[in-house]
């Protein structure tokens, strides 16, 4: 297959949906329960009202609004239904050309929709994720065509460190700049990983990408391939994630059968292979070197850096390892440039950013906002703020390795560095959303029981240091801490963090810490008072 | 061990064939033992000491090695499951949105705590670090049938009735 082969197939396949009057997209994420049976019904009433041919029905990909799922989307016309059953079919179907179902109809200005930029997300839900073609028409690959026709590997390379792309997998590193390392470094042979072990619980922009858009990804890491000179690379997906797993498979056996993966790549002289490893319950995987280890087979256990992956990772050579995101941010920034992603988002954390908008907040969902939008914005706008009438008390970002920031700091700009002042990190995306009714120290210690669960055991200060800070806290729990247990607590947390070998030890008391600086009062509220001998008896 | 539970599958050919498959896909290269034993436990549900003994013969890989693996990872388990497996999601939003209450529930109905199975083999309780679906919270999966944003009584009254016992 050659590059104009691709121009063919993608100008055919929008000649057919261009033969249909109105398309009508059902998300079929894992977030929309029984997508199935909606397709299947419009399909059917479709089928029996003799519309075939003027009406097409398909699986769209996460439309982001999971609060208010199955959601379906009617086109031309921008029609959102929400909460869709099966039943809804013969009213949708009848609706068309039509004025929209009233019942089922979303407002069109719901901030949620109009406030978001979507860049990574553009064509998640507006097309078939199981479609090649439909990633074709909608000018798929259209980059890896551009790159490997018109720029060499090195001008890739300036595009994505003039873009400002930083890592999405949460350390916020250059993508540019490792991509340069990994070109740069000498050896025969170099691979590629892709990041896709989304471990946070509460985050799960990955999977939706990969359930939507899989050969976003796939492009990404095409594109890649080329500019780094690797020839093999791993997609390291949870195995919690069955359907993205799934679609993943489909769309490298169809990239492969249109000679967009294997040998000579659409007529150039790049080759590539890309396996799929499944991920097997370990947090501490998302971890790069834990990471590369486990697609070597062993057990996760992280490797003290440096040595980078970019120097010596998967089996000792240079390897480029990204995330999810970062890999889907790349087609776009080749296709229209590094200045349009340069333009977005704050002086150094550029572009947008997928977060998962999920806890005590109305609209739980993901969602896409240029970085240096408040926090109040994705809370209270797009998010629709707290239900049941209850009080915002803090947002949780990062995972179980974050902060929790409280309402004081809501107009605070998302962005790397802003985030990290606040003592939370920007993690992968995750944004859960803590209302009054939650006790800080309940959730502190979930987090710090999730840690220590999921410490792999290699160090010492995170193998014991979780343990013993759950010890901590589950007396502050309990109301029988001293004042020294809170000395010690912050103690502790400073050497954990300082100490550890990884990302997972060194943030794991971030929960700790950040809610000592903003909710102390609450572990004030729970030590017991000195007896009258001064002492304090628990 | 419970009575009903199946013969040791290390002596199930068909679906030793499934598992040598997937080691030949590999080259039976060392590396291959994750890929080996997510084959293995799709094939035998479970993961028993003497199939382990013969992957690591198979891929010329210590035993010790082998079974550090195995052990290293939540998703693999060495006791065979029940005829249905409830998987309770513990995910930040899940913990938030109560799931904490749909364990101890379990625990009083059933007598499990996750990673138990029950001694009539019918059911398995495992708790997952979250399946990604935290808009849906609380989630629970039955067998592989993901059930999000129920209230408790609805949730409590989907398992009773999905194991045949509504009461």
């Amino acid at each position: 297959m050659q590059p104009e082969d691709l121009n063919r197939l993608a100008a055919e396949h929008r000649q057919y949906l261009a033969g249909f009057a109105h398309h009508i997209l059902v998300c079929a994420g894992l977030g929309c329960p029984d997508n199935d049976a909606i397709v299947a019904a419009l399909r059917r009433t479709v089928a029996e009202r003799q519309l075939a041919t003027r009406v097409l029905v398909r699986k769209g990909g996460c439309m982001g609004l999971c609060a208010l799922g199955p959601i379906v989307l009617i086109l031309p016309g921008e029609i959102t239904y929400q909460t869709v059953t099966p039943a809804d079919a013969g009213d949708i179907v009848a609706s068309l050309g039509k004025a929209p179902v009233q019942r089922l109809l979303l407002p069109p200005d719901l901030p949620f929709f109009t406030r978001q930029h979507k860049n990574v997300l553009t064509l998640s839900g507006r097309i078939d994720p199981e479609s090649i073609d439909d990633y074709l028409a909608a000018g798929g690959y259209e980059a890896l065509r551009t790159a490997l026709t018109t720029m060499r590997p090195a001008d890739v390379i300036r595009q994505i460190q003039e873009s400002g792309l930083r890592g999405r997998g949460g350390a916020g590193y250059p993508t540019g700049l490792k991509w340069a390392t990994v070109a740069k470094a000498t050896g025969d042979k170099k691979y590629l990983i892709c990041n896709g072990d989304e471990g946070d619980p509460g985050a799960f922009m990955d999977r939706s990408i990969l359930e939507s858009t899989p050969h976003a990804v796939l492009e990404g890491m095409i594109i890649a391939a080329y500019a780094v000179g690797a020839r093999l690379g791993y997609i390291y997906v949870r195995a919690e994630y069955p359907l993205a797993v799934q679609r993943l498979k489909l769309a490298i056996r169809q990239a492969e059968r249109k000679n967009l993966l294997g040998h000579a790549i659409i007529g150039s002289n790049v080759d590539l292979d890309l396996q799929i490893r499944l991920g097997a319950g370990a947090f501490v995987c998302g971890e790069e070197t834990a990471l590369i280890e486990s697609v070597e087979g062993k057990r996760g256990l992280p490797r003290p850096r440096p040595p980078y992956p970019a120097e010596k990772g998967l089996w000792g050579c240079p390897t480029l390892i990204n995330n999810v995101e970062t890999y889907a941010n790349v087609p776009p920034i080749i296709a229209r440039g590094p200045e349009w992603f340069a333009a977005l988002g704050t002086d150094r954390s550029k572009g947008t950013k997928v977060f998962a908008l999920t806890g005590k907040i109305r609209h739980t969902g993901l969602i896409e906002v240029p970085m240096g939008t408040s926090l109040r914005e994705i809370v209270f706008d797009i998010g629709g703020g707290i239900p049941d009438g209850h009080a915002f008390k803090a947002i949780q970002t990062g995972g179980p390795s974050g902060g929790c920031i409280p309402a004081a700091h809501l107009d605070t700009p998302v962005s790397y560095e802003s985030l990290n002042e606040l003592g939370s990190i920007m993690g992968s995306g995750g944004m859960i959303v803590i209302d009054e009714t939650t006790s800080m120290i309940d959730i502190v210690k979930y987090f710090m029981e999730f840690c220590m669960e999921e410490s792999c055991g290699k160090c010492i200060p995170c193998r014991a240091g979780t343990a013993q800070i759950l010890g901590l806290l589950t007396k502050f729990q309990q109301r029988q801490a001293t004042a020294a247990d809170l000395a010690g607590l912050e103690t502790l947390c400073d050497l954990v963090k300082h100490t550890s070998l990884c990302g997972l030890g060194q943030s794991a008391p971030n929960p700790v810490l950040s809610t000592l600086r903003y909710f102390r009062q609450e572990y004030l509220d729970r030590i017991v008072p000195p007896t009258p001998t001064g002492e304090a008896q628990p | 061990m419970p009575a009903s539970a199946p013969a040791p599958p290390s002596t199930d050919n068909s679906r030793w064939q499934i598992v040598d498959r997937a080691m030949q896909r590999h080259d039976y290269r060392p590396d291959a033992l994750i890929e080996t034993l997510h084959a293995v436990q799709d094939a035998f549900g479970y993961l028993d000491v003497a199939t382990l003994t013969t992957i690591a013969a198979k891929l010329r890989t210590p035993p010790a090695k082998v079974f550090g693996v195995a052990t290293f990872y939540n998703h693999f388990h060495l006791e065979p499951k029940g005829d249905h497996t409830l998987a309770v999601c513990t995910g930040t939003a899940c913990h938030l949105k109560g799931n904490d209450r749909m364990l101890a529930w379990l625990r009083d109905r059933y007598h499990l705590a996750p990673g138990e199975t029950a001694p009539d083999n019918r059911l398995s309780l495992v708790e997952v670090r979250c399946v990604g679906a935290c808009a849906l919270a609380p989630v629970i999966v039955t067998d592989s049938i993901l059930i999000g944003r129920k209230s408790f009584a609805e949730a409590t009254a989907i398992i009773g009735e999905w194991l045949g016992d509504a009461t």
